[in-house]
Order: structure tokens, then C-alpha cells, then sequence
């Protein structure tokens, strides 16, 4: 019970392809957990295996153990159940077409909150919380879809935490955002560490070492180092781990 | 592969080219040769044969439709709609067949509209692909293609003597909610298709079901092209004759002219004119109609129907001029 | 002043808010059940196709099970349901009359057809193509009792003047009705088959410097062969189908056609003239319904050899 995320030889095949071979790995409480890896290296098949997602491409066969909070997902009868405790955010922003207030009410609402006044205050401190309730509070009944890239991925940050998560998983956010907003959002995320579990996976590299507290390194579907960030980054292991947090290959 | 390099051949084949290069100074550049005027020749002869094809299918047409309606002009008036046909048929309007003709879709509507649109949503949303949905789908094409004949002797079958409705309004909207069925299903699914996918990977993130993501953000976003669908059917279902010849149409009925019953004048189990039946009728089975009464009939009918598609065709237009994302 | 019609509309939209919370509630619960509805509903296609077979079926049986002489009726010209002491069931002159008239409408729907789809989908642009494609769709929503209308009343008289025939209603009547028809379908489906082509086959033939009809010749019709041929298919489906039309502008006469201004009689034609008279449960009733299981299964078998044809397309596209 003392670790948020538990993977077991977890191994998960996509037809033919191995996308991850036998994962083992523990992700601490209240933290901010770093993956890293160069592209196609399995690390956002890793996030949709803990929110079971991954139920949502037929060709994916899972095997092995995914413990969240000390339960198996595979477990879980009631799927939503788990996905409302882990928030997830990905690289491309997709605001829903709904208002804004809609957009943040959404998840809330789908899990039977409907009274109003607990609703508005809930939006009002989610917004808060993603940085976006400045630019917002006076059009919170526009459309989701109207917002520029940034604010509508800060729109998908809200979002995620309207359900108030144990576990928030970030895939690459910064990716269509700018720097600006980059860097308010990784702000954020160092203030939301006292209350949750940040699994923050990334592939820029120097991302990882301003935020993370512990980092694993993934390639090809393989974990091949993971501890403490300022150890993967000064002292790695591993000889790959090495080259490419130097930014050898990638 | 690696014969050494034979100078002799490499020569002769300098020669030849030697011998084909055509000098070309500026004013020579860009002179068509012959072959280019026949390309010429034979790319206008092929536009004005396609052209004509096309003409030959829309310019008759309009001649047509405008036939019709100069010579339904002397009957086109507001009694002749709201009139009964009186005098074995052969005078008045149109009231009693429009009124059935209404009844008859807004039913065959009730019944396929709901079914067509959950069918459309299960191929769309829930079915994987697997030899049952392509039995599915198969089963929807060759139901588009059913002639409407065959629709007919399936409702005497089914709900006429099975299902013991007998020759009513009801077994003949059933009769044409099979029907129009599959096109209500085709459309559905594509305006289904055209909700990006990302939009529900989203709200399952969100811990919202399929059902709560279909009902929340996926029909919400798709309504306007399912509707395009279904007022496709509308137009159809008021236009076909066949399958409600023998399932429910009757050639005439007395009925009230004036206050509320003119507008309810059958039930569920009673048999209904009908606008296409009725000119049918007009135009075969009886005698001494006067033409402007037929061609009145016809314009009314083909009015209604292009009026229901033109509604359609707009929404689509207008749907692509506010799209949300 | 203004307060209180705005606590009034502030308590509508609570109230409308607790409605909908309500209703919110009420479709999650209802979750399961609903998901049952809907895969019921998507099966009912197959049902359907089932169903409408079972149907005429079941009241073609008794009539199939010896009591109709299959041979006679594939090649008997004797159609005299209603003679009496034997009646006479042969379907060969109505088979004839539907091959004959659908064929006839081929020959002029396939050029005019697959010439408007290269027009409006190689030789016009913008708004041109889409006021045709309006158009085109316009004109198959044109109910089939306005087209045997119109063959019965406009094209037959224009018909006896031009040929001196002795009735306006005939064979070239009812191909003529039934070409207009089905244009629009091939039309459509034409018009996709050869916008499927990549444009990058146009480029690149444009490129080595072809004309637009050395591209429609050699590159987009060799390309989009197989929706072209299922185009055509869907057409001599809905042809054979058609049944209003050519009950009123074929002419009604059961015998094998010499020219092309003879009247003739199609097999739907039958069934829909013949069923309203015929005593339910009598042979001459079922007889019919055998007639339907005639036209379903030759309509079943274009239209299924149409949709292979455009898998065929598919499955090359996916190699």
C-alpha cells in the first residue's frame, strides 16, 4: 500500500508487436514520477494500462499485474470507477465541444454530482488550479473548441482534475503548447504534488529533471533504469540511460 | 552485367540521337505538333459528349417538370387543397389523400426513425469488427436494395395476415418504415462516423461509458446530419406507392370535410388515401378526370417531395457552414 | 423593477437544471437496458432481410411444394391465372418483358449515366459540380408514380406522334421512364467510384503531359473499374425492382416484344395489377407471391454481386 502504481511483468502485445516486455516497476506516492524514452518506446501504452484504456484497442493483449491504490484494475468490475481516480492528459489538446463550464463539469456530472452550487464551486477551483480561471472566468459559456492550443490544453488539465484523481498521468503535454504555458503548467504540477500522484511522461529529457522526483527510462518496450532523477541523470547505470539523457540518440 | 565499355556501340548510339534531335530554336519551343492537336481535338470532342450526357439528363427533365406544372395551373388553388375529391374523383382536390399521405409518414416515421438511428448507433459505436457486423452490414445494402414490390408482398405477409393488422394505416406505415429503414441507418452511421474519435477517447478518460459519451457528446454533435437521414426518408415514404397499395391504400373514403376531424379522419385501423396513390388512380383507373386535376395531383406530389429534400439539402449546407471543432 | 422577472426566469432555469439532473440520472441507470435496445435494433437489419424472405415465402409454399409445374412456369408464354377449368401459369413472356425493357433502359442510362459522372467529377468545379450534383439528386427523389406518370400522359402521346405507333405505352416507353430512373443512382455511385481515384494518378498523367480525356481513358476508368461496374449493377437493380413506373407507361400486353413499340408486361407490373383481384389463399394469390421470390432473388443477386465488387475495390486498395 505505500506505492501509488504497481506494474508486475506487466507485457502487452498489439498483434504481432511487443509494445512492453514484462514491466516491473512502483511509482511512490505523491510524487512526480518521470518516464522517459525515445519515441515509440511503450511509454503511453504504460499510462493506458493503468486506467485500462487500452480496453478501447481490440488488438491489445495485456499480461502481467497493474496494482493502483492496492487493487488489481483488472479487477475492477466498474472501469469508471478507476478511470475517476486517474486523471490523464494528452499530447494533442481536445476540448470537448461543450462550454467551457461544461467541459470541466463533465466528468463530475457523469459521476452523479448535479447539484449546482457544488458544481460552480468545483469548476471555479479546478480553472484555479490549471492556471486557466484568469483568462476564462468571463466567458466560461464559449466553446471548449474555441480556446487556443494552450488554453484549451490547460482546459484538458482542469478537466482531468474535475474528478479529483489520486493519480494524475501526463503524455507529453507540452508537445502542441508553447513555452509560456509550458512553463506554468510544470508550476503547477509542483504545487499539485502535495495532494496526488504525477506520473509525467515525457520525451524532453531536461523536463523530467526539473520536475521529477524519481525517473524511469524506457526503450523499445523495455524498462531500462529507473531511481532517483538526479542519479538516472549524473550517475546512470546503464550505458544507453547514459546516451540518452545526454541526448546522444533519440 | 560488367562487359567492358564498348566504344563502338556508345558511339552509334551518339549517331542516333545525333540524328533524331530536332533543332529547336525559340519560336519552334512551343509549337503543338500533330499528335497535341488530336489530344486537343479529342479532350473537346469528349467534354461536349459528357456535357451533352449531362444536358440530356437535366434539360428534358426541367422541360418536363415545367409541363407539368403550366398544365396543373388552372386547378392549383388554396380549395384545392383543402377540398375532398367529390363526384367519383373526378372533381374537387386533394384533402383527404394529402391527409393520409401526412398520417402514413409521420407513422412509418415513429417506427423507423427510432430504430434506424439505435441501429445505426450500434454499427457505429458498439459493434467490433467481426463476421457478425459484416453480416449486419450486408443485411443493411441488400435491404436498401429490396424493391419496393417485394416491400409490398412482405407487408401483406407480415402485418396484413401475420400480425392479423389486416388492410389498415398501421400495417402500411409499417410496410414503409421497413422500407426506409436502411436509409435512415446509412445515414445515422455516417453522421456518427464524422464525430472525431478523439472526442470520446477524451470522455473516457473522463470515466464516463459509452452510453454517457454517445449520449453527452456524440449524438449531440451528429443530430443535424442523422436529421438530414431522416427527412430523406419523409421524402421517400411520401412518394412510394407500391408498398401501401396492398397493405392499407384504399382509392377513395368519404370524408369530414371541416373542424378538427378533417384532420384526424382515420384510425390506426382503418384504410387511408393516399397523394400517390391517389394519382394513380386519377390517371388510370377512372375515367372523365379532367387533366388539370391529374397534373394538379402530380405537382402537388413532386412539390412536396422536392420541398422535403430541398429541406434537407439545406441542412446539410448549413451543417457544413457551423461545424464545432 | 427588474427583479422580479428575473428571479422568476433564475427559479425556471433552477428548476430546468434539477430536470435535467434528473433525467441524467435516470439514463444512467437505465444504462444496461438501453444497450440491450440498441443491439437489438442493430440486429434487426439481418431480421429484416430474414423476415421479408420467411414472408412472401411462407405464402409462395404451398404453391412451390408440387402444385406448380416449375418448368411450365419458366417457359410457358400462357399467363392465365384466372382461366378456367386450368389455368395457366407461365412467367416467360413477364421474365422477357422485364429482361427486355430493363436492357433497353441500360443502353441509354449507362452512357448517359457514366458520361454525367465524368462530367461532374473531371470536367466542372466548384459551383457548378454542386449545383449538378443537386440536381442529379433531385432528380431521384422524383417519385416512381410521378415517373409512370409521366410516361403515361407526357411521353406516350410524343411517342405515337414521333413513331405512328398505335399506342403510346410501350416497351420504349417504359425504358425510356426507367433510364431516367436509374441515371441518378449510377450517376452518384459513378461519381465516387472515380473521385476515389487518387488525384495524385491525375497529377502525375497530367505531368507526362496526357489530356484530361487520355486521363479519364487510360487512367480513371481502368482505376475505378470495379465501382463503375458496381454502379451500373445498382442500376439494373433498381430497374428490375421498378415497379409503379412500368405498370403504368409499359402498356400491359403479355407477349414477347418484336419491336420496340410493342406494349409489354414486366413480372412487378404483374404483381402489382394482379395482387389487389386475387382471392387471398388462392393459387393464383400465391402464385404471385412466387413471382416476388423470382424478382427478390434476381434483385438479391445484383445487388450482392454489386457490393462484392465494391469489397473487391476495397480489399485491392488495402494490398
Amino acid at each position: 500500500m505505500d506505492h501509488a502504481i504497481q506494474f508486475d511483468d506487466v507485457s502487452v502485445h498489439y498483434g504481432g508487436k511487443t509494445a512492453l516486455r514484462q514491466i516491473t516497476l512502483a511509482i511512490p506516492k505523491k510524487q512526480i514520477f518521470g518516464i522517459i524514452g525515445p519515441a515509440n518506446s511503450g511509454k503511453t501504452t504504460l499510462l493506458k494500462c493503468i486506467n485500462r484504456t487500452l480496453d478501447f484497442t481490440p488488438a491489445a493483449r495485456v499480461s502481467g499485474k497493474v496494482v493502483v491504490a492496492g487493487r488489481d484494475v483488472a479487477g475492477f468490475r466498474n472501469v469508471y470507477e478507476l478511470r475517476r481516480r486517474v486523471g490523464m492528459v494528452f499530447p494533442l489538446p481536445v476540448g470537448l465541444p461543450l462550454t467551457i463550464y461544461e467541459n470541466v463539469a463533465y466528468a463530475p456530472r457523469r459521476a452523479g454530482i448535479h447539484d449546482r452550487a457544488e458544481l460552480e464551486v468545483l469548476v471555479e477551483h479546478c480553472l484555479h488550479q490549471a492556471m486557466l480561471w484568469d483568462e476564462v472566468s468571463d466567458r466560461l459559456d464559449m466553446l471548449g473548441t474555441r480556446l487556443s492550443g494552450g488554453q484549451q490544453q490547460r482546459l484538458t488539465l482542469a478537466r482531468a482534475l474535475s474528478h479529483r484523481p489520486e493519480i494524475l498521468c501526463l503524455d507529453e503535454f507540452s508537445i502542441a503548447i508553447d513555452p509560456v504555458t509550458t512553463m506554468k503548467i510544470e508550476d503547477v504540477l509542483l504545487e499539485l504534488k502535495e495532494q496526488m500522484t504525477i506520473v509525467l511522461v515525457t520525451n524532453l529529457v531536461q523536463q523530467a529533471r526539473r520536475l521529477a522526483d524519481r525517473t524511469a527510462f524506457l526503450s523499445a518496450g523495455t524498462l531500462i533504469e529507473e531511481g532517483e532523477t538526479e542519479k538516472i541523470f549524473t550517475q546512470p547505470v546503464n550505458r544507453l540511460t547514459e546516451r540518452y539523457v545526454n541526448g546522444e540518440f533519440g | 552485367m560488367n562487359e567492358p565499355f564498348d566504344a563502338k556501340s556508345s558511339e552509334n548510339q551518339y549517331k542516333l540521337l545525333g540524328e533524331l534531335t530536332v533543332p529547336l530554336d525559340d519560336s519552334e519551343l512551343f509549337t503543338a505538333t500533330s499528335v497535341e492537336h488530336w489530344k486537343q481535338v479529342t479532350e473537346k470532342i469528349a467534354w461536349f459528349v459528357c456535357l451533352l450526357a449531362t444536358l440530356v439528363l437535366i434539360v428534358p427533365m426541367m422541360a418536363i417538370l415545367t409541363y407539368l406544372l403550366v398544365q396543373a395551373w388552372p386547378a392549383l388553388s388554396f380549395s384545392f387543397l383543402v377540398e375532398n375529391p367529390h363526384n367519383y374523383m373526378t372533381a374537387g382536390g386533394i384533402w383527404a389523400p394529402l391527409v393520409g399521405t401526412f398520417w402514413l409518414v409521420w407513422i412509418s416515421l415513429l417506427i423507423a426513425a427510432p430504430v434506424g438511428v439505435l441501429a445505426g448507433v450500434y454499427l457505429n459505436e458498439y459493434a467490433r469488427d467481426n463476421w457478425c457486423t459484416r453480416i449486419i452490414n450486408l443485411a443493411v445494402v441488400n435491404l436498401a436494395g429490396v424493391p419496393s414490390i417485394i416491400h409490398a408482398l412482405f407487408g401483406v405477409g407480415a402485418f396484413v395476415m401475420f400480425a392479423g393488422m389486416g388492410r389498415s394505416l398501421l400495417a402500411a406505415s409499417c410496410t414503409l418504415a421497413v422500407m426506409t429503414l436502411p436509409v435512415i441507418i446509412t445515414s445515422t452511421r455516417e453522421a456518427l462516423a464524422a464525430v472525431p474519435r478523439a472526442f470520446r477517447e477524451a470522455c473516457w478518460n473522463l470515466g464516463a461509458s459509452r452510453w454517457q459519451t454517445i449520449r453527452t457528446i456524440v449524438l449531440p454533435n451528429s443530430i443535424s446530419g442523422i436529421l438530414t437521414g431522416v427527412i430523406l426518408q419523409v421524402s421517400r415514404a411520401a412518394g412510394e406507392t407500391a408498398p401501401i397499395l396492398f397493405t392499407g391504400a384504399v382509392f377513395f373514403s368519404t370524408l369530414p370535410e371541416y373542424g378538427i376531424q378533417a384532420f384526424f379522419p382515420y384510425g390506426l385501423g382503418d384504410r387511408c388515401m393516399a397523394l400517390s396513390m391517389h394519382l394513380f388512380t386519377l390517371s388510370t383507373q377512372v375515367r372523365g378526370v379532367t387533366p388539370a386535376l391529374q397534373y394538379g395531383t402530380a405537382v402537388v406530389l413532386i412539390g412536396l417531395v422536392l420541398a422535403v429534400n430541398s429541406l434537407s439539402i439545406g441542412l446539410r449546407v448549413y451543417l457544413r457552414s457551423r461545424k464545432k471543432w | 423593477m427588474n427583479d422580479q422577472p428575473s428571479t422568476t426566469r433564475r427559479a425556471t432555469k433552477r428548476g430546468r437544471a434539477r430536470l435535467h439532473a434528473m433525467l441524467q440520472v435516470v439514463l444512467d441507470r437505465t444504462e444496461p437496458a438501453v444497450e440491450w435496445l440498441i443491439r437489438l435494433c442493430g440486429w434487426s437489419a439481418i431480421l429484416l432481410v430474414f423476415g421479408i424472405f420467411f414472408f412472401v415465402f411462407r405464402e409462395a409454399l404451398p404453391m412451390l411444394s408440387g402444385k406448380l409445374n416449375l418448368t411450365e412456369f419458366f417457359t410457358s408464354l400462357e399467363w392465365r391465372p384466372t382461366a378456367e377449368p386450368v389455368p395457366h401459369y407461365g412467367i416467360l413472356a413477364l421474365l422477357v418483358g422485364t429482361i427486355s425493357v430493363t436492357g433497353l433502359a441500360m443502353l441509354m442510362a449507362v452512357p448517359l449515366g457514366l458520361g454525367a459522372a465524368v462530367y461532374i467529377s473531371e470536367f466542372s468545379s466548384g459551383r457548378m459540380r454542386e449545383i449538378l450534383k443537386v440536381l442529379i439528386e433531385l432528380l431521384a427523389a422524383i417519385p416512381s408514380v410521378v415517373w409512370g406518370f409521366i410516361g403515361y400522359m407526357v411521353l406516350g402521346p410524343i411517342i405515337i406522334r414521333l413513331t405512328g405507333a398505335p399506342v403510346g405505352v410501350n416497351l420504349l416507353n417504359g425504358s425510356i421512364i426507367l433510364a431516367l430512373m436509374s441515371v441518378p443512382i449510377i450517376v452518384s455511385v459513378g461519381e465516387d467510384a472515380l473521385k476515389a481515384v487518387p488525384d495524385s494518378y491525375r497529377e502525375a498523367a497530367l505531368s507526362l503531359g496526357a489530356s484530361r480525356w487520355e486521363i479519364v481513358y487510360r487512367v480513371l476508368f481502368p482505376a475505378a473499374k470495379n465501382g463503375l461496374l458496381a454502379a451500373v449493377l445498382l442500376g439494373v437493380g433498381r430497374a428490375i425492382g421498378e415497379t409503379m413506373a412500368v405498370l403504368m407507361a409499359t402498356g400491359h400486353a403479355i407477349q414477347i416484344p418484336h419491336s420496340l413499340v410493342d406494349p409489354i408486361r414486366t413480372l412487378t407490373a404483374t404483381i402489382a395489377a394482379e395482387l389487389g383481384e386475387a382471392v387471398q389463399g388462392e393459387p393464383h394469390y400465391r402464385v404471385l407471391f412466387v413471382i416476388g421470390l423470382v424478382v427478390f432473388v434476381l434483385t438479391f443477386i445484383v445487388n450482392l454481386t454489386a457490393d462484392l465488387v465494391v469489397k473487391g475495390i476495397r480489399n485491392e486498395r488495402a494490398v
